[in-house]
C-alpha cells in the first residue's frame, strides 16, 4: 500500500509516513514491570505534498498530537518510517528522501531546521523567563546561526510580518493575549525558514476572532514561505477552512484520507459520516439527521478486535469483528480502512 | 539588543519598552514587605560591618593582647563625678586584688579620664586584605596605652571582646553564604539532571539523598571531623568543614528542585526547545533551571541560618572550627562554662548577633517567599 502512495503523486511528497506506532508501556508495581501498552499511535499511514496543508482530526485521545510529535521525534516511535525530503541532509543540496527515524542525534538536529512545530498552548509553549526577542532567536541561537545585526533584522522581519511590533522585542511572554503569544510562537517556527511546520492544534486554545485571524494568518504565511503544514485540530471547520486534503483518526489509526472537498462530500468511512454529521450548519431552517454514536470512545490500552470502530458503527458485519480492515486507496488520492467502503452510500455535507 | 535596529517610534512605547521581566515584578513585589525589606537592609550592615570592614569597626586588632584580662565592659560617660555634661569619655581601670575571695577585679578611676573619639589611629591592618590603614572608627587616643576600652569586656587574655565577636562573625556568616553556595551547586545541578533524565539516574540520586539524609549527623560529623588531619592549617579546616556542611545538606535541596523540574519539563517551551534541536544540556540549564530558581532562592535564604548555626553548634562541640580561628562558635565555647556564666558573664555578647542574623535571614526569606511565590496570585 505504501508503494501506492508513491505511485498516485510520487514526484512532490514532502512527508510519508508509512505504518507509524507509538505505544507507551503501562508499568506497575515496585519493579515497574511492563503490563501493557496504550496504543497512542497504531498504524498511522499519510503523506503531505509539498506547499498543501493536511489537516489531522479526530476526537480527544485519539492520538493526533502523539502522532505529530512522534513524526518530529519528540517522543521516539515504536514503529513505521518516517520519509522526508531533506535538503539540509542531501551533500548535493538536492532534496533527498530520508528517514527520520534512521538519523542518529546530530543529523536528526539538522533536519530540525527544515521541520518546525507550533504548539497548542499559547501561554506554556513560551519561555515565561525569556524576552520575544530571545525566543524568536532560539532556534537560531541552536543551529549556530544567529549573527548580531542580520538575524535581528530577521526577527523584527518576522514579527512584523506576523502582526506584531518592533518594540514588542524587548517584552516578556505574559504581557501579550494568547492571539498574540500564538503569533510569536508562529513567528519562532519560522525563524530558520523552514519547509514543513507541524501544527499541533495552534487555534484551540483562542477565542474564534482570534482563529479566524491566526488561520488567515497561517494560510499568507504558507504561500509567502512556500511552507507545507501537518495541521492538527479537532474542530471540523477550521480543518476545512485551512486543510487541502483531511484526514481523518480514530484511535490510533487513520480511518479516511481524502482531499478536502471530497471527504466532505463522499466520506467512505462510517466513523467520517458520523463526524460530519455533528458539524452545526449556519442555516437555522436545516434540519439536521444527527447520527448518534453508541459506546464510547475505544481504550487505546484495550482496543476491541478487528476494527476498532466495529462496537460503534452502525454498518458492522461479522467480518470487522475479526478483521482489521486495510488502508487501501479506493478512489485516486481518497484512502480509507473501511471493509464496507465500496458498498456503502455514505452522506457528506 | 536588537531594539537598536527597531524603530520606536512612540515616547509611549519607549516607556513601556521597559519590560517586566520575572524579576521587575519580583522587585515591585518584595519592596511592598517592610519586614522583609528591613531585614535584606540588616543583613547587608551585618555583612559589611562583620564580613567587610571588622578591621576598621573594631578598635583593636584580633590577637591584641592586654593586661586587662577579664576586665568588665567599659562604661561610655558623658557626665563626670562633679557631675558635668561633657563630650563621651571613658574612666580608666585600676586593678584590685580581693584577698578574701581571692578574686581579681577592676575599679572605676575616677581621676583618669579618656575622652572616646571617632576614627582614631591604632593597630595597624589592611582593609579588604589589600589597603594598609591604622584608622579605627572609635576608640582612645593611641598614645594613651595605660588604658584601653572595651565596650563588650574583655576575655581571659585581654581581648576586646567586641573586636573577637566581629572578626567572629567574618568566619560565621561567610561559612554560610561558601556552604549554602556550594549546596545550591550540587542540589541543583543534581536535581535538575535526576528530574530531568528520570530512570536510572533518577533513582541512583534519589536513593543517594535518602542515604545522606538517614544517616545519623553527630556521629558522621565526628568522623568527618576526625578524618580531617591535625596538622592542617585551621584555614583549610575551615574549608573541609564547609565543604562536610554543604555535602550533607544538598539532598533535600536536589529533591525539591528534581520535584519541580517534574512538572516543568512537560511544559510545551521546553519540548518547543527539543523540536528546535536544543540539546539536553541547553534545555536543562536554559529553560528548565530558571524555571526553578524562585524556589531555590527562598530555600537557600531560610537555610542559611541553618548553615550558620551547624558551624556554631560543631565548633561548640570541638568538631569544627578551633583556636586559633575565630568564630561565634569557637566564642560560645569559651563562654560555656559555669565559671565564665558567674565571673564573666558579658562573654555571652556573642549570642546577639547570632540571634539577629538568623532573624534578619528569616526575614528576608520570607519576604522573598512572598514576592516569587507563582501562587501569591496578582
Amino acid at each position: 500500500m505504501a508503494e501506492m502512495a508513491q505511485n498516485g503523486k510520487a514526484d512532490n511528497i514532502l512527508l510519508d509516513v508509512k505504518g507509524l506506532k507509538k505505544y507507551f508501556p503501562i508499568q506497575k508495581g515496585l519493579l515497574r514491570k511492563v503490563v501493557g501498552y496504550v496504543k497512542a499511535v497504531d498504524d498511522v499511514s499519510l503523506y503531505v505534498r509539498e506547499g498543501e496543508t493536511l489537516g489531522l482530526v479526530g476526537e480527544s485521545g485519539c492520538g493526533k498530537t502523539t502522532a505529530s510529535r512522534s513524526i518530529i521525534r519528540l517522543y521516539e516511535p515504536t514503529a513505521g518510517q518516517v520519509l522526508f525530503k531533506s535538503r539540509v541532509l542531501s551533500p548535493d543540496g538536492q532534496p533527498r528522501m530520508v528517514n527520520l527515524l534512521e538519523l542518529d542525534r546530530d543529523q536528526m538536529t539538522k533536519v530540525r531546521q527544515e521541520i518546525s512545530m507550533i504548539f497548542q498552548d499559547p501561554i506554556n509553549s513560551l519561555n515565561p523567563r525569556m524576552t520575544v526577542a530571545d525566543i524568536i532567536a532560539e532556534p537560531m541561537v541552536i543551529h549556530g546561526k544567529y549573527e548580531k545585526g542580520r538575524s535581528e533584522e530577521i526577527i523584527v522581519n518576522l514579527l512584523e510580518r506576523v502582526g506584531l511590533r518592533a518594540d514588542h522585542l524587548r517584552r516578556y511572554p505574559h504581557e501579550f493575549s494568547g492571539g498574540q503569544r500564538q503569533r510569536i510562537g508562529i513567528a519562532r517556527a519560522l525563524a530558520l525558514n523552514p519547509r514543513l511546520v507541524l501544527c499541533d492544534e495552534p487555534v484551540s486554545a483562542l477565542d474564534v476572532s482570534i482563529q479566524a485571524q491566526t488561520l488567515n494568518l497561517l494560510q499568507d504565511l504558507q504561500k509567502d514561505f512556500n511552507l507545507s503544514y501537518l495541521f492538527v485540530a479537532h474542530d471540523l471547520s477550521v480543518v476545512q477552512h485551512i486543510s487541502d486534503r483531511v484526514a481523518v483518526m480514530y484511535v490510533g489509526k487513520v480511518a479516511e484520507m481524502a482531499s478536502a472537498e471530497e471527504l466532505y462530500a463522499n466520506p467512505l468511512h462510517p466513523y467520517t459520516e458520523a463526524l460530519l454529521s455533528a458539524v452545526p450548519k449556519p442555516d437555522p431552517l436545516y434540519k439536521s439527521e444527527r447520527i448518534i454514536m453508541q459506546g464510547d470512545v475505544a481504550d487505546p490500552s484495550n482496543p476491541p478486535s478487528g476494527c476498532y470502530f466495529h462496537p460503534r458503527c452502525r454498518y458492522a458485519i461479522d467480518r470487522c469483528k475479526i478483521e482489521a480492515p486495510a488502508f487501501r486507496e479506493l478512489k485516486p488520492d481518497h484512502w480509507v480502512a473501511c471493509h464496507r467502503a465500496e458498498e456503502l452510500q455514505l452522506k457528506g455535507i | 539588543m536588537a531594539v537598536a535596529t527597531a524603530p520606536t517610534a512612540l515616547p509611549v512605547a519607549k516607556k513601556r519598552e521597559l519590560g517586566q521581566s520575572y524579576w521587575d515584578l519580583v522587585k515591585y513585589r518584595f519592596k511592598k514587605n517592610k519586614l522583609g525589606v528591613l531585614g535584606l537592609i540588616l543583613l547587608i550592615a551585618l555583612y559589611v560591618s562583620f564580613a567587610a570592614i571588622p578591621e576598621f569597626i573594631a578598635p583593636y586588632q584580633l590577637e591584641n593582647r592586654s593586661n586587662f584580662v577579664e576586665a568588665p565592659p567599659t562604661a561610655i560617660r558623658f557626665v563626670d563625678a562633679n557631675g558635668q555634661f561633657q563630650a563621651p569619655f571613658i574612666y580608666g581601670l585600676d586593678r584590685k586584688i580581693d584577698t578574701v575571695k581571692r578574686l581579681r577585679t577592676w575599679e572605676i578611676n575616677t581621676d583618669r579620664k579618656y575622652p572616646l573619639r571617632l576614627f582614631v589611629q591604632g593597630d595597624e591592618y589592611r582593609l579588604f586584605g589589600l589597603i594598609p590603614m591604622n584608622i579605627h572608627l572609635f576608640g582612645i587616643e593611641a598614645d594613651q596605652k595605660e588604658q584601653r576600652i572595651f565596650i563588650m569586656g574583655a576575655d581571659a587574655l585581654g581581648r576586646d571582646y567586641f573586636t573577637r565577636i566581629l572578626y567572629g562573625g567574618r568566619l560565621s556568616l561567610m561559612i554560610g553564604l561558601i556552604g549554602q553556595f556550594l549546596t545550591l551547586a550540587l542540589g541543583v545541578t543534581l536535581g535538575v539532571i535526576s528530574g530531568y533524565y528520570g530512570g536510572a539516574v533518577d533513582m541512583f540520586v534519589q536513593r543517594f539523598t535518602e542515604f545522606l539524609a538517614a544517616f545519623p549527623n553527630i556521629p558522621l560529623f565526628m568522623a568527618l571531623s576526625a578524618a580531617i588531619p591535625a596538622f592542617w592549617s585551621p584555614i583549610v579546616v575551615y574549608f573541609m568543614l564547609t565543604l562536610i556542611l554543604a555535602f550533607l545538606n544538598w539532598g533535600g535541596l536536589a529533591r525539591q528542585v528534581r520535584g519541580l523540574i517534574l512538572s516543568l519539563r512537560e511544559r510545551e517551551y521546553a519540548l518547543a526547545a527539543k523540536s528546535f534541536g536544543a540539546k539536553d544540556r541547553r534545555i536543562m540549564f536554559r529553560h528548565l533551571m530558571p524555571g526553578t530558581m524562585s524556589h531555590v532562592i527562598v530555600i537557600a535564604t531560610l537555610s542559611i541560618p541553618g548553615m550558620i548555626l551547624a558551624e556554631t553548634a560543631l565548633s561548640w562541640l570541638g568538631l569544627g572550627l578551633r583556636p586559633p580561628l575565630t568564630s561565634w562558635g569557637t566564642l560560645l565555647q569559651d563562654a560555656a562554662t559555669v565559671r565564665a556564666i558567674r565571673f564573666t558573664p558579658w562573654l555571652l555578647w556573642v549570642v546577639p548577633p547570632i540571634l539577629v542574623t538568623i532573624l534578619t535571614y528569616n526575614m528576608l526569606g520570607d519576604g522573598l517567599r512572598d514576592a516569587l511565590d507563582p501562587y501569591s496570585g496578582r
